[in-house]
């Protein structure tokens, strides 16, 4: 037994020596993986862990997952405990330090304000989370924001690519600027409009876009649609002048569908991630698509 | 020049004449003349400062975009120098988990004569008792202590009999620092081996263990030790680790070799299968020193356990639907003397042999909410010696299990156990859990 311990010891040291140059970076959410790509093209390694189709409140820790932690020299995740049901179960397993904290932890909610900061946090009100809500995401000024930072970390970690780093976010930010504009000026007659909406996951989205939201399927952050709730909504969506009921493509598609056919109110599923219908092939093609899709409703 | 003053005279006449003849209305054509002249330069000044004024308006605004869009930049990038939010006294507080759980639990055969046949109870590795009960209540704090360490300690509440025992079901330290995937630990915990063993009850699909788990290692093996563990940078996830116990619970007992009387090592390896599949594996060995063990034994005894868990969910999204497969079969290989532990006048009696068991069981998960498994638990006794036994205990438990969110659960479970020969035992179970306060992740 302890020989073969010793042997371990031996095997861990050899195996683990210094192989890659490039920085491998563990992605959370699709959406910094296309970041990523943006920021830092074919200088890094990116394993994105999730996609579109999967819920990221409650991924699993598979052991693919551990695997990928366990080589990462960055983790890119959204933070504000949106991981919390399985990120530190990797970390704790993974046993690599560089990324458990320090500069190797870059948690994109961290590097902008939240709303829906909760001043006292209650399960009663279902599956809130303390540091506010971290779909931050869904608005394209957080997303700059969150590039510049990202790209000054990429720097930090990776000196000898600094250069490239700094090229390419000079690239990406006049673009994305351009874009916002076009966005916009495109989304101006959603101005105003309600919509109800799957879970609390479009905050940004809405807010950005000035619209409102009137109404959730869930009955609490977290807690799956229930009938009687679903049909208290029927009122509130025809009355409070919906334009759409907004699910993200990886929700169950059902409670929406049924309220629409009560209310009229066309369901529509957006792609919410990167990877989450065709259009949604990267960050610019998330927001074209989403802007698409909702103006579609207004017709 | 006489005419011309006589003309410029008549026709000065025969103007007036006629301007006579209109002057009833002359002066308001006049006024009104005056009125329209007046109201045109009114009109083009309010027109120019209409212009003037949309102009600014214009600027106003493009002034306006401008500077809410600086504000917003600055609104939604926030600096790491922003003020920590109201830093309290329990900011670096544990956090604080809560398990509760209740039971009501109809058995067909009365609990207290429950026997298995082959395999003499250990640990807490028995039937629950009959009706309500409150079941293992458990309270568990966790924190990283500072940069490189991480400390948990889980208490269990449990009535038994009008009595409270409290129990330290585990409070280790572990490392955070260790670099190349190394983590070592050090305190009670749950030892690696096999799959169920360090997963906490309360993460079964099923309201009891396998019985594997309840004949070999009385429910769950934990016991005061420490633990090093390392994960291999390869793309397949591969974990192997060993363990040194004190060696006081089942199957160890006594503590031998002055204290370190049980021994562990373990290998996991796992990954996916394209997007919808994952696997994990492992094979492991306990091997343990007891001294007059619950169930008589004394000698030395390795027991073997080989795992694997296979999970499906279209597109990987489990929480929504699925299925899991998962099995694990156990090897228990003794040698030594056997001594009844109800009878310490008996003579001892040499046992060298091998008993096996082991466990499979299905989740089909239709919805977020809905779950239902079936298990079916075997246990080989052996055929000769102190244990010998010509029947195998087996088992069927089918479950419903209702989930309203994240942190609750309501389960129906039913089971047929048949420890011995015509002896059968139908088991209803209703059970509820619920986790409280801060949850941590979960293992796959």
């Amino acid at each position: 037994m302890r020989k073969m311990l010793v042997w371990m010891i031996i095997l861990a040291v050899a195996i683990s020596a210094p192989v890659e140059a490039k920085l491998r970076i563990f992605a959370c959410e699709s959406e910094w993986g296309s970041l990523l790509t943006e920021l830092a093209g074919d200088a890094v390694n990116v394993d994105v862990a999730t996609t579109a189709l999967q819920d990221v409140h409650i991924v699993e820790a598979r052991p693919s997952l551990i695997a990928k932690m366990r080589k990462a020299d960055l983790l890119v995740c959204s933070g504000a405990q949106l991981e919390i049901g399985w990120l530190p179960q990797l970390l704790r397993q993974a046993g690599n330090p560089r990324v458990s904290s320090g500069p190797g932890n870059f948690m994109a909610a961290s590097q902008v304000t939240t709303l829906e900061k909760a001043a006292s946090v209650d399960r009663s009100a279902g599956d809130v989370h303390p540091d506010g809500n971290p779909h931050v995401h869904l608005d394209p000024y957080r997303v700059l924001a969150i590039a510049k930072a990202l790209s000054a970390r990429l720097g930090e970690l990776d000196a000898p690519n600094a250069a490239t780093y700094r090229q390419r976010l000079g690239n990406f930010e006049p673009r994305w600027q351009a874009a916002i504009k076009r966005w916009e000026a495109k989304a101006a007659p959603l101005k105003g409009k309600a919509v109800v909406v799957h879970h609390s996951s479009w905050v940004y989205l809405l807010q950005w876009l000035g619209m409102h939201e009137i109404g959730s399927l869930e009955p609490k952050p977290g807690v799956p649609p229930t009938s009687s709730h679903l049909s208290s909504l029927i009122a509130v969506t025809s009355s409070g002048g919906a334009i759409a009921i907004l699910s993200a493509a990886y929700q169950d598609s059902k409670p929406g569908l049924w309220l629409a056919e009560r209310t009229g109110v066309p369901a529509l599923i957006l792609p919410f991630s990167v990877g989450g219908d065709a259009q949604a092939s990267d960050l610019f093609g998330l927001y074209d698509s989403t802007i698409d899709k909702l103006l579609e409703a207004l017709k | 020049m006489r005419p011309i003053p006589l003309a410029l005279a008549l026709s000065s006449i025969l103007l007036m004449s006629a301007q006579a003849a209109e002057s009833s209305t002359d002066p308001q054509i006049d006024a009104l003349a005056e009125r329209i002249r007046a109201l045109e330069a009114n009109a083009q000044e309010l027109q120019k400062q209409a212009a003037e004024a949309l102009a600014a308006a214009q600027a106003a605004q493009a002034e306006l975009l401008q500077m809410k869009t600086a504000e917003r930049d600055q609104a939604v990038a926030t600096v790491s120098a922003e003020p920590a939010n109201t830093t309290s006294a329990n900011a670096f507080n544990p956090a604080i988990a809560l398990v509760l759980k209740g039971l009501y639990v109809n058995h067909s055969r009365n609990p207290a004569d429950y026997q298995r046949a082959g395999f003499p109870q250990v640990g807490e590795g028995g039937p629950s008792a009959d009706g309500l009960q409150l079941g293992e209540s458990e309270i568990s704090l966790a924190s990283n202590i500072d940069d490189k360490f991480y400390g948990q300690l889980t208490l269990a509440l449990e009535s038994e009999g009008g009595e409270t025992h409290t129990g330290i079901e585990e409070a280790y330290i572990e490392t955070t620092a260790l670099p190349n995937g190394l983590t070592a630990r050090a305190g009670r915990f749950f030892s690696n081996i096999g799959y169920l063993n360090n997963h906490h009850t309360h993460t079964d699909y099923f309201s009891d263990r396998p019985l594997a788990y309840q004949a070999f290692l009385g429910n769950q093996y934990g016991d005061d030790g420490v633990q090093l563990r390392w994960v291999a940078p390869t793309d397949t996830y591969l974990e192997l680790g060993g363990e040194a116990f004190r060696g006081e619970n089942a199957p160890a007992s006594g503590a031998a070799h002055d204290g370190v009387g049980a021994q562990s090592f373990f290998v996991h390896a796992g990954g996916d299968v394209g997007l919808e599949n994952s696997w994990l594996a492992g094979a492991s060995v306990l091997h343990a020193d007891a001294l007059d063990g619950e169930d008589g034994f004394s000698g030395r005894s390795n027991l073997f356990v080989f795992d694997l868990t296979w999970k499906w969910a279209r597109n990987g999204a489990f929480k929504d639907s699925g299925i899991v497969l998962r099995s694990e079969a156990f090897v228990d290989d003794r040698k030594g003397v056997v001594i009844d532990p109800l009878d310490p006048d008996a003579i001892a009696q040499a046992w060298d042999g091998k008993r096996r068991g082991a466990y499979i069981e299905g989740l089909y998960r239709f919805s977020r909410s809905w779950d239902i498994g079936y298990r079916y638990d075997k246990l080989w006794a052996a055929s000769s010696g102190p244990y010998a036994s010509v029947h195998d205990p087996q088992r069927h438990s089918v479950a419903a299990t209702w989930h309203n969110s994240e942190f609750s659960l309501m389960r129906l479970q039913f089971a047929r156990d048949q420890p011995q020969p015509y002896f059968s035992d139908n088991v209803l179970t209703l059970q509820y859990q619920m986790n409280l306060g801060a949850h941590g992740a979960h293992k796959f």
